[in-house]
């Protein structure tokens, strides 16, 4: 069966301090996984793994069937990501930011126009695309930033806390948005998160702790396995039967 | 197709944030205005030039200034460039360049192109206010001039890529300024011919001689005379690989530096 991100055994250490150990994941195409772990986890890390930004020999990674070590840039093709940082170029325009991106995936000027206006109306900016990003406000910022990683239909949608920074309403606005996209486009989500209340019941849920995975589940069926009803007392169980 | 239109992404980025970016191009054309203007109007008595190629008569001091003074627009803008990409880095906003699926010497060289073309257009900007300062080479110079300023930004931009790969945070930059740049100028024949150096020191004046700008300067200074610098040439060529060569290096997350600096 060919996943949509396939990890297996993938170890990183940053000098002598090992960040992740050993870890594999199988991600099914238009799914949407909930990566949650504390700060530290090692969330960031498998996120730069996975997007090539660091690099490790131990370990394996798959994007969309494309293994990083033969076919790197056919992974990367096949990856949007939105960072916890923000990227994109102040100084520059909704619209600019966009097509420097589209430009970077090699799309020709006719695919950039076409899906450039695709996402503006997908993700409401159309009023705001000759804004520069330096007016926008957090919640807009991070739509132009998810707007931006589809742009090049990739497989798989990597968010590293995307939501991080923004008010309640704009996280469950932008977190609905993207449920919805996953179910409609049929991409595959993996979301980083420290934020318990987050997950939802029916998302597939991935605990990353002190490098190491707990948890790797549909959370509906992880809830029932522990008998717990929801997912912070589930967190709660599973992080403190692992701190000593 | 598809490099084509990452090429032209990159440009275009590059030339919207330097419109975007008016003062820098001011402050660009002020630091060679000033040395042009106030600091080349007190020498001009005290150093006359002797005749040394390319000049086949006496010239000023202003006049012998010039392609150095376009040289240093380029340097700096080199260093502005390496400034911008840690810039980048911390922002964030490498990212985005560095998990482009394509190969990122190629994007690399694609940013440094963008920064020579950017760094052409501040030298002949520079170029005009000289002219109306009454300083003027034949159209010709000029035109030769182009490809020479392009090696040579390329050369001081690969450098200046070689630099923000080692740089951790934007506070270290005052020391390329000090370690890097102010040598590099001073220590060349933008401002002295190399031979009014070696009367007073002769230890300077080679190293003043294995300085790479200073060949940039000089590759420079024939092209606006019309005349080939083929040692010159050489020299900056080659200078431009290596740094290339090392920047790509610094840049790649198996081995370069970038890897290191992301895993402290």
């Amino acid at each position: 069966m060919s996943y949509a991100l396939q990890v297996t055994s993938l170890s990183y250490a940053y000098q002598k301090h090992n960040v992740l150990e050993g870890i594999s994941l199988q991600l099914q195409k238009g799914r949407f996984y909930a990566l949650l772990g504390p700060n530290g986890a090692g969330k960031s890390t498998l996120f730069s793994l996975l997007s090539q930004l660091l690099s490790t020999n131990t370990g394996d990674i798959s994007i969309n069937a494309y293994p990083i070590r033969t076919a790197p840039r056919k992974a990367l093709a096949s990856m949007g990501i939105v960072f916890q940082q923000t990227t994109l170029d102040t100084d520059l325009t909704v619209r600019q930011n966009l097509q420097y991106h589209a430009s970077l995936h090699g799309l020709n000027a006719k695919q950039a126009k076409d899906n450039i206006a695709r996402e503006l109306n997908r993700f409401n900016l159309e009023h705001k695309q000759n804004a520069k990003i330096r007016a926008l406000n957090g919640g807009h910022r991070r739509r132009v930033e998810i707007a931006r990683a589809l742009l090049h239909d990739p497989a798989v949608l990597l968010l590293d806390e995307a939501s991080v920074g923004l008010d309640m309403p704009t996280r469950d606005s932008i977190n609905e948005h993207i449920r919805y996209l996953c179910k409609e486009r049929g991409i595959t989500v993996l979301s980083s998160t420290h934020l318990v209340d987050e997950v939802q019941r029916d998302d597939h849920l991935i605990l990353l702790h002190a490098g190491k995975i707990l948890l790797d589940a549909p959370c509906e069926s992880a809830l029932s396995a522990r008998g717990v009803s929801d997912v912070k007392t589930l967190y709660r169980q599973l992080i403190q039967g692992e701190t000593p | 197709m598809k490099y084509w239109a990452a090429f032209s992404g990159i440009v275009i980025r590059e030339l919207r944030r330097f419109w975007h970016q008016k003062a820098r191009l001011v402050s660009a054309l002020v630091r060679p205005l000033l040395w042009l203007v106030v600091f080349a109007a007190g020498f001009r008595a005290a150093l006359g030039i002797a005749i040394i190629p390319p000049y086949s008569t006496y010239i000023t001091y202003d006049v012998y200034i010039v392609p150095g003074l376009a040289g240093i627009i380029l340097l700096f803008n080199g260093m502005q460039s390496s400034l911008s990409m840690v810039y980048d880095r911390e922002m964030g906003s490498m990212k985005v360049l560095l998990t482009s699926p394509l190969p990122r010497p190629f994007l690399l060289v694609s940013k440094l192109v963008a920064g020579a073309l950017i760094s052409l257009l501040q030298v002949y900007a520079f170029f005009v206010l000289a002219w109306l300062f009454g300083i003027e080479m034949s159209l010709l110079g000029y035109l030769y001039a182009a490809p020479v300023l392009f090696l040579t930004a390329i050369m001081l931009g690969a450098l200046g890529l070689v630099l923000s790969s080692f740089i951790r945070q934007l506070e270290n930059f005052a020391g390329v300024m000090n370690f890097v740049v102010f040598p590099m100028f001073f220590l060349s024949s933008a401002l002295y011919p190399l031979w009014k150096l070696k009367e007073s020191n002769t230890f300077l004046y080679y190293v003043a001689q294995y300085n790479p700008f200073t060949h940039g300067v000089e590759l420079i200074r024939f092209a606006l005379y019309e005349q080939a610098n083929g040692m010159a040439f050489v020299i900056t060529s080659l200078t431009a690989i290596v740094f290339c060569g090392a920047a790509i290096y610094g840049y790649d997350p198996k081995r370069g530096m970038y890897n290191r600096k992301a895993g402290r």
